[in-house]
Formats: structure tokens, sequence, C-alpha cells
């Protein structure tokens, strides 16, 4: 078989890395908020339901930052999405069912 | 005979086998963490008590330590960029930076283990301990293994950007790939087994 496409780093013009790094930038700054949000958060002694829900959902954003810009997600290969979707699919169900069978028991 | 598609991607899915087998691998350690914290879900909602993590934890060693991984994460893209660009020297200098990150969250990791010991705290203390010390080495083993990988293209490895840079800065990307998913997981540890 020949290698008829052309190498995937070698695609990547000096532009688009200039980009890419200057969002990777950006992206460390508000990993830095989002970190000392967080750290705030739970300084303030908010009652357990709401500290739960307001340091995952920071969590998510974070690790949704770190997923999209400094792993490619926001322009990966179709392929790739369909890899992280039945992960998802198996790793959803494997993380809610414990809270699912025992409601309540981990929010009071 | 030479193996197809170790650089060029193929014509079906856009990638290269490189690519494709790294982000199999880090599906395979998406559902290893995540067997792991729902682990943790299952211990912690049939607790009749679960303490709270600054109890035991120290929480601004692990800020620290959360600085720390972020820095790491920013410096591996400085690196892969410098590769694209072809300044070799800023790629050793950044990947350097990453692997002395790395260095330096272990060393804060000792001190936080050392400590626990040395107040008789261990995983068979009670299932708090025990869940904290199984996902934190876990993920401290996984920082050892990324500086591995990182220190072979750093030193030997890096032999390869004369012969065939495409492919050598392919690899450094898929190593980056693997240490982005190591802070991601921390992101997660962070909040979870030290705030709540």
């Amino acid at each position: 078989m020949s290698e008829a496409h052309a190498p995937e780093a070698a695609s990547h013009d000096h532009a688009e890395v200039d980009r890419h790094v200057r969002a990777a930038l950006v992206v460390f700054g508000s990993l830095l908020v989002l970190t000392a949000f967080t750290v705030t958060a739970w300084s303030l002694h908010l009652p357990r339901r709401s500290a739960i829900t307001l340091a995952l959902l920071i969590a998510v954003v974070k690790g949704s930052l770190v997923a999209a810009f400094f792993m490619h997600l926001i322009s990966e290969k179709r392929f790739i999405y369909w890899v992280l979707a039945l992960t998802a699919a198996l790793f959803f169900p494997l993380l809610l069912f414990p809270m699912l069978t025992a409601p309540g028991a981990v929010l009071h | 005979m030479e193996i197809p598609y170790t650089v060029a991607a193929r014509p079906d899915t856009g990638l290269n086998n490189g690519k494709i087998g790294i982000w199999l691998f880090l599906a395979s350690e998406v559902m290893l963490f995540g067997a792991l914290f729902a682990s943790y879900v299952m211990l912690r909602v049939g607790a009749a008590e679960w303490p709270a993590g600054a109890t035991y934890l120290n929480v601004p060693l692990a800020t620290l330590n959360t600085v720390v991984l972020i820095s790491s994460s920013v410096t591996m893209v400085l690196a892969w960029a410098s590769l694209v660009k072809g300044q070799f020297g800023r790629f050793r200098l950044f990947l350097g930076v990453t692997i002395l990150c790395g260095l330096a969250f272990l060393v804060v990791k000792y001190v936080e283990y050392s400590t626990k010991f040395h107040h008789e705290l261990f995983p068979s203390t009670n299932t708090f301990l025990a869940i904290y010390f199984t996902l934190t080495g876990l993920h401290g083993l996984h920082v050892i293994a990324g500086m591995a990988v990182n220190s072979w293209l750093w030193g030997p490895g890096s032999r390869m950007w004369k012969t065939d840079p495409v492919h050598f800065t392919n690899r450094v990307e898929n190593a980056g790939l693997f240490w982005h998913l190591v802070d991601l997981v921390w992101i997660f540890l962070f909040p979870v087994l030290y705030l709540l």
C-alpha cells in the first residue's frame, strides 16, 4: 500500500500552530482562574449539595477546556469522536449506577 | 516490509496508526479511572459517615500540584508547537520544563504521603484513605510513566528528529495526549478527594 496522503504533522502550517498556541495560553489562564474559583468556593463552606454541584461543574468546565484545546478535540477526526462516544456510553452508566441505586445517600 | 500509515493518514479514518493507537489507549484509561471513580461513589454512598477531604489532606499542597500539572500541560503544547515550526532547541526547553513539572508534582506528592505515614495514616486506616491512596497512587504511576516517555523523547528518542522529523513530531503529539489525560484526571481527583 502506498502512503498517498500527506503526513499529518506536515499539514499544520505555522499560522495554524500560532493560533493553537495562543488558544492554549488563553486556556491556561482560564484553568488557573477556575482553580482559584474551586478553592474559593470550598473555603465558603457551602451546603454539601451546593458544594458538590459547584465543584464538579467547575471540574467539568476545566476538563472540557483541556480536552478541547490541549488534546485538539475541538477539531479532530470523526473516528476519534466515535471512539470517545463509545467510551462515554460505557463510562457514564458505570459512574451513575451506584448513585442511582442509592438515591439521596450522598447529597444530604 | 514497510508498515503503512506510520506517518501518513489512512484514507478512511484520516489518521495515522499512532494517533488511532493512542486514542484507543486513552479510552481504556478513561474506563480504568472510571471504574475507580465509580468505586469511590459506591463506597461514599454506602458509608454511614464520610469525612471531609481536608480533615486528612493538605488542600494548599494539592492546589499547588494542580497549578504545576496545568502548567506542564501548556509547556507540553509549546514543545509540540516548537517541533511543528522546526525549532528543536525550544522543543527541548519546553519538554524539559514539562518533565521538571512532573518531578515537582511527585515531590509534593511524596511530602503529602510521608506526612500521612508519619501520622500513622495508611490505606488500611479507613475507607476514605484506602480510596485516596488507590486513586492518587495510580495517578502518580501515570505521572511517572508520562515522565519516562517524555524523558525518552527529550533524550535518546530525539535522534529521530534528524532522520524522520514528521514521525518524531507525531510521537511527541501522542505523548502529549497521554500527558494531558494525566492532567485531566487530576482536575477531577482534586475536588473529589480534597474538597468534597
